[in-house]
């Protein structure tokens, strides 16, 4: 803990932890429109294709121009989506094939323009490389109030079109009975994704960029139902994950930003996805043991019911060893739920010695209304 | 003879892509038309993991211990995203992309952590180093050979023999998968058997390209193709030939501009679809917009022969059967109105009487065929 307060107070590191927090809360708020339009690998595909936009605005700025840099990252994000739509549209090929060929080829031209960016412009000493992975030390100041400004622009978007988004994201069929362009309503939240691409560049940089987009949001549903709180707890995430990988990553020498980042948000996820209520994973197995014990108990009672109805007693002494033997496993787990519940009671049922269980008052009645129920047509 | 190949740096680096190249091209084929192309973008990242997992175990780095090691790690992230896709708490395609980032994350950081000094560095992980293949050689008859071209050698070799023994299951698994477990050719083994070589040639491919150039060679060559051919083996072997002249030519211009081997190559797969997207002789964009043209003309032309048969006979026909009406009447522009005319003119509808358009017996007959309907 010592170590942490100086760490804290370093203005390096406030600009890292404020830039990872921008990033954060702008990659949340449209990662959930990008989920929940199943749009998730589109992310993935504008990550990469912005690397030729950052070497084609070095190379046009001659220098590292953050400025110039983010447009063309800008620029070649929004060229990839365009290319992606006119391939689904136009052609045969399925979107995944799509998402891959912009991917790849975009990436590769990124790679040709940095290497030859490499050879001729000094973009060794410019950096140009943390792009591939971020490095969030190289973060100036001065670059908070780009990253913050794109931010609040994607903002301002997202609330001032707050109720067209929603209706594009669950049912864009009605939305666009209801007249909305929804063509453009889409491109926007495409294009809004690039934007999110360049805030996080010197981040996590391009090819880790889309967990920021996804798993805050994949987090974040798992512990609401409605887009609002899914937004606002998705900004949450994004945010805390960004600050705790960045400071992670500034006390540990030479570990690359982005990873760390991206593991802290992946781990949110896992803790998401395990033990949101009503919907993690422990949930659905605690919920799906219940079911199954009060299955078995039910069944249990079933058969000592019936077997009093053949008796003609509906107080029939049921002997355990039969149970068990009738239901092919040991019953007595059940038969002691049961008992906890007031539906059975052991008996004795001399000259036998072995232990008998018979339907309380309470369990013939409840033997009965499951037959009612079950009879009915 | 075999020893002049191999002594020959740029026929190595060729040599390794064509080899990269053909694997893509086989496997790719498939993989596009399953719609299981950003799956290869999974996997080829998430070998970053396996690779550095298997180093940190046994110190190797290439060979086939780390085929199959980081092979494995592939295939483990399709069934972890196949696995979370179906539990319902999160879609597939969120699910890809949960699961691949975080490994591949996590690969990155280990490299970071324990492998700095190796060649593995950070940069590699992506771009791979294709003009370096030659350096990590071994003997063989007589010759010293790329241990990269050796194991890619084999992994072609692997990859042919699964696609030719199992065509038909392939064939009948992407396009009746119904009908495929039906007839007991379980096309979800052949899918994963599919998935499996995918990984296990990453991995042989990782060394010269990266983990993400690979993507370009899987997906892009049978893109191209498809948008040529309707013929499965056709696109095969035509996905084969994007690859290779791809490899060729970005060698040549890579060299040419001195920039990235690998990633001229994989550009150059990119050239080629876009070529493809625009030019392609039945589906390219070119096509699509001629045939919208035609489509057109004979729907405008069929509204000429209308208009002429529905006046032809009353008081207004000479008015209505000059260029000026159709102008007026059917309000189409200048140009519009004489391509549709000569359209007419070449398809023996109509045919010129002074300064009106009549209709020859063949577009009287259209015209009672259209009217008549």
């Amino acid at each position: 803990m010592s170590g942490l307060l100086p760490l804290l107070q370093s203005g390096i590191v406030q600009t890292v932890a404020l830039g990872a927090a921008i990033l954060g809360v702008v990659g949340g708020v449209l990662g959930v429109f990008a989920v929940l339009r199943r749009q998730s690998l589109m992310g993935d595909a504008l990550s990469h294709a912005a690397l030729p936009g950052v070497c084609l605005g070095f190379l046009v700025a001659g220098a590292r121009d953050l400025g110039a840099i983010l447009t063309g990252a800008f620029l070649s994000g929004a060229l990839a989506a365009l290319t992606v739509m006119l391939i689904v549209r136009r052609t045969r090929l399925k979107t995944d094939a799509a998402l891959g060929i912009v991917l790849s080829v975009y990436f590769a031209v990124g790679v040709v323009l940095l290497t030859h960016a490499q050879a001729t412009g000094g973009a060794a000493q410019a950096g140009l490389a943390t792009f591939l992975f971020g490095q969030a030390a190289a973060i100036l100041r001065g670059d908070l109030w780009i990253m913050g400004g794109v931010t609040a622009l994607a903002l301002t978007l997202v609330v001032g079109l707050w109720k067209e988004f929603k209706l594009v994201a669950f049912d864009p069929d009605f939305a666009r009975a209801l007249g909305l362009p929804v063509l453009a309503l889409e491109a926007a939240l495409t294009v809004m994704v690039a934007m999110a691409i360049v805030v996080g560049l010197q981040m996590v940089g391009v090819v880790l960029m889309v967990a920021m987009l996804i798993a805050p949001a994949a987090a974040a549903r798992q512990w609401t139902r409605s887009l609002g709180g899914m937004v606002v707890l998705s900004a949450v995430f994004g945010a805390g994950a960004g600050v705790t990988g960045a400071l992670i990553s500034a006390t540990g020498r030479g570990l690359p930003t982005g990873p760390v980042v991206v593991l802290v948000a992946s781990a949110v996820v896992a803790v998401s996805l395990a033990l949101a209520p009503g919907r993690g994973a422990v949930w659905q197995a605690v919920a799906a043991r219940t079911q199954r014990r009060t299955l078995a108990a039910r069944r249990v009672m079933m058969t000592i019911h019936d077997l009093g109805a053949a008796h003609g007693d509906p107080a029939y002494p049921a002997e355990g060893g039969m149970l068990d033997a009738f239901h092919g496993t040991a019953t007595r787990p059940a038969l002691r739920r049961l008992e906890a519940r007031g539906l059975v009671r052991p008996v004795t049922h001399p000259p036998e010695d072995s232990p008998h269980w018979a339907l309380t008052e309470r369990g013939q009645a409840a033997a009965r209304a499951v037959r009612d129920d079950a009879g009915a047509p | 003879m075999i020893a002049a190949v191999f002594d020959s740096i740029p026929a190595m680096i060729v040599l390794t892509g064509v080899l990269v190249g053909l694997s893509g091209a086989l496997l790719g084929s498939f993989l596009v038309l399953r719609g299981s192309a950003m799956l290869t973008d999974a996997i080829s990242h998430s070998i970053v993991l396996g690779i550095i997992l298997v180093w940190l175990a046994t110190s190797q780095l290439s060979g086939p211990v780390q085929v199959v090691g980081a092979g494995l790690a592939g295939l483990a992230t399709v069934i972890l995203s196949e696995v979370l896709g179906r539990s319902r708490l999160v879609r597939m395609d969120a699910a890809i992309g949960l699961v691949f980032p975080a490994m591949f994350a996590l690969g990155v950081l280990l490299i970071s952590l324990y492998a700095r000094d190796v060649h593995i560095d950070v940069e590699t992980v992506l771009l791979g180093e294709i003009g370096f293949v030659w350096l990590h050689t071994v003997p063989l008859w007589g010759a010293e050979v790329p241990v990269t071209v050796l194991t890619l050698s084999a992994m072609l070799a692997i990859n042919l023999a699964f696609v030719l023994a199992l065509w038909k299951e392939l064939k009948l698994s992407i396009f009746d998968p119904g009908l495929a477990a039906a007839l007991g050719l379980a096309p979800v083994a052949v899918g994963y058997g599919l998935l499996a070589l995918t990984s296990a040639t990453a991995v042989a491919a990782f060394d010269a390209v990266g983990a993400v150039l690979f993507i370009a060679f899987v997906i892009v060559p049978p893109a191209t193709a498809f948008l040529l051919t309707r013929r499965l083996a056709v696109m095969v072997v035509l996905a084969a030939a994007v690859a290779v002249v791809s490899v060729l030519s970005g060698y040549q211009l890579a060299r040419l501009w001195d920039v990235s081997i690998a990633g001229m190559m994989a550009t150059m797969t990119g050239v080629f679809f876009a070529a493809a997207l625009v030019a392609a002789p039945a589906d390219g964009l070119l096509a699509q917009a001629l045939r919208r043209r035609t489509q057109r003309l004979d729907a405008d032309c069929a509204a000429l022969v209308a208009h002429l048969a529905t006046h032809a006979g009353t008081p207004a026909m000479a008015e209505e059967s000059t260029m000026r009406a159709l102008v007026d009447h059917l309000r189409w522009p200048d140009a519009r109105a004489r391509a549709v005319v000569l359209r007419g003119l070449d398809r023996g509808l109509i045919r010129r009487d002074g300064s009106g358009l009549v209709l020859s017996p063949k577009g009287d007959a259209m015209a009672r065929a259209l009217l008549a309907g």
